[in-house]
């Protein structure tokens, strides 16, 4: 009785472990030779890798899929044919990141030197200077731009999730939505003619970057605090109505401190957002070769107008202008990439324990 | 410190839908009623207007009168907050605040209210409670760990600690052991029998055993039909409700033949 009941659980044999990596090794490098083959008969000298890609790719499906649903049956031979599939559906998301991180960093890094940190553009034609006027430029323009978003931000998702009720909450609700989709362009358009009424045209200002930027970025913060508002368990607001907590010390001192990790990496990702915005940072800050550390007179220049710019005009020495606009985009990155960071940081400190 | 609850001729509204209907009972002063019935009969929802929690719903109202010691509960000028204040609340799934210590969760009626207290009152209010809620010997020498670390019945018994901090005169109790094992459950059935010399205690509670070994007065609530308003069927000594109930739907009820 008990031998029947274990053979009716005993499946197909397994195909060996070291199999399949060892199919896909062996046809990608036949479907090289192949290619090699006919390389070297037809004129052209060189060797394309996508035909050899997909070809070794198709034909190791193929083998495997027949070779699986011979030996293992109809079920797992299925479930190889689909792993292969999303596996190369993930590989083929990952090129183009990793052919940009790698485009980036090998261009960049020629200029990525103590003087790019030190120095501006300031009398500098050819070779040499620097982008610091433009690392702060973004740094205070940026800065602003979240200084003014994220209380706008927070207290809008607060009123949504907590206070909001009927017509008013929906109606904010749809324009959020709205928001979030203002071509930048727009925004900075918008910025520009604020600031013409108060100072007259062909204004230009850091602070009226900051304002374009806030307005692209409020509705982001607004978003992602929404989300992690409503993931605070009413258990928890209902355990401080019940201590006799009134509701705004109840939000400011239970719902907040519980969803901080996630409202802080929502702002950075806020930030990261916005810190590569170009078309409104062009309209209304300018671009300028000069230091200037005062948000609310002239010309600012920041980070992306200074990548644009130095590839848009590229003076006599032209690689020394590339160069720079490399070197830009790579500290531009980077910087993202630490807001990234700092935002995994936040969340791992902050996120209640237990 | 304990306070006399008289319910006169009491309706509770979600919206237009009246989910409880007409309930006039006197809570006694330092004793365990238990409130018990089928799911849907309005229990949790009677619990919760006896400290106004169930206005945090939008569109849930009273009508009728609830009286505390003689005072309108819900009086024109009466503020839910300091309602609130009075009469603690545990809740059927341990909820301790997840960014505070196991400390700050007892101290959180006081911290979360913002009142300041030396740090020997602090101390003394932290002990005293979580000796009251029989947890002191199990967390004394990790104070400051998360509250979230501890059992389901460690939680619970630290909810129960947080809401006696705060020396309320009623404590209300949403079937506070349906989420736990019998081990915690009988912890906190024996914590439940020693508040009552305290305060009063108001339990909902799905289990009839333990209803009849811990309360003193029991209320069967029932319903009709679904849609169809929760009623007080009956309302007695507990003995009397489980051994020689008045009404034939009690009966029923406890003996186990529906519901």
């Amino acid at each position: 009785m008990t031998t029947q009941l274990n053979s009716s659980f005993r499946g197909t044999q397994d195909l060996p472990k070291w199999l399949s990596p060892t199919l896909l090794v062996s046809f990608f490098l036949a479907s090289f030779g192949l290619q090699v083959l006919l390389a070297s008969d037809s004129d052209s000298a060189e060797i394309n890798f996508i035909p050899v890609a997909v070809f070794g790719l198709l034909s190791f499906t193929l083998a495997l899929y027949v070779i699986s649903r011979v030996i293992e049956g109809v079920r797992k031979a299925t479930d190889r044919l689909v792993t292969i599939m999303v596996s190369t559906a993930f590989s083929l998301a990952l090129i183009p990141l990793l052919s940009l991180a790698y485009t980036v960093v090998t261009k960049g890094v020629a200029r990525f030197d103590a003087e790019f940190f030190t120095f501006s553009m300031r009398n500098v034609v050819g070779e040499g200077g620097g982008a610091l006027h433009a690392i702060i430029g973004t740094v205070e323009i940026t800065g602003i731009a979240t200084l003014i978003s994220v209380p706008i931000g927070i207290m809008a998702a607060i009123y949504l999730v907590e206070y909001g009720r009927g017509t008013v909450a929906r109606l904010v609700t749809f324009f959020v939505d709205v928001m979030t989709g203002v071509p930048s362009i727009v925004a900075g358009l918008f910025a520009y003619a604020l600031f013409v009424i108060f100072f007259g045209p062909g204004v230009r200002m850091g602070l009226g970057g900051a304002i374009a930027l806030s307005l692209l970025m409020i509705p982001v913060v607004i978003r992602a605090t929404e989300e992690m508002l409503k993931i605070v368990p009413n258990e928890l607001r209902e355990a401080a109505y019940a201590l006799g907590v009134p509701k705004w010390l109840t939000v400011l001192k239970v719902v907040l401190p519980t969803s901080l990790a996630g409202i802080a990496t929502g702002i950075m990702i806020a930030i990261a957002r916005v810190i590569g915005e170009t078309a409104p940072l062009l309209l209304i800050a300018g671009f300028t070769a000069s230091m200037n550390y005062n948000p609310l007179d002239e010309r600012m220049m920041t980070l992306p107008v200074f990548v644009y710019t130095s590839y848009a005009n590229q003076g006599v020495d032209m690689q020394a202008y590339l160069d720079r606009a490399w070197a830009g985009a790579l500290t531009l990155m980077l910087i993202v990439m630490v807001l990234n960071l700092v935002a995994r940081l936040i969340s791992k400190y902050f996120s209640p324990k237990g | 410190m304990s306070k006399r609850i008289e319910l006169k001729s009491l309706d509770v509204y979600y919206k237009a839908f009246l989910a409880v209907e007409d309930v006039s009972m006197v809570i006694e002063p330092k004793a365990i009623t238990a409130f018990i019935g089928p799911s849907g009969c309005g229990k949790s929802t009677l619990i919760r207007t006896l400290n106004r929690m169930h206005e945090v719903i939008p569109g849930a109202r009273v009508e009728g009168q609830l009286l505390m010691d003689g005072e309108d509960v819900y009086g024109p000028d009466v503020d839910p907050v300091r309602v609130r204040r009075q009469v603690g609340m545990v809740f059927q799934r341990p909820n301790p605040f997840p960014t505070m210590s196991i400390k700050d969760n007892v101290l959180s009626g006081y911290k979360l209210n913002n009142s300041r207290m030396s740090k020997a009152e602090a101390e003394e209010i932290t002990e005293k409670a979580l000796v009251g809620a029989n947890l002191w010997n199990e967390v004394k020498d990790r104070l400051e760990k998360p509250g979230s670390g501890l059992s389901g019945g460690q939680q619970q018994r630290l909810c129960i600690a947080r809401a006696i901090a705060v020396e309320p005169d009623v404590i209300l109790m949403d079937e506070p052991t349906s989420a736990l094992d019998p081990i915690s459950t009988a912890a906190i059935e024996d914590l439940a029998v020693e508040l009552k010399e305290h305060f009063t205690v108001v339990i909902v509670t799905h289990n009839m055993q333990q209803a009849s070994r811990i309360s003193d007065m029991t209320a069967f609530f029932n319903i009709a039909g679904s849609g169809l308003p929760g009623k007080l069927i009956e309302y007695d000594k507990t003995e009397k409700v489980f051994s020689n109930p008045t009404e034939q739907q009690t009966e029923d009820y406890v003996s186990g033949r529906f519901g």
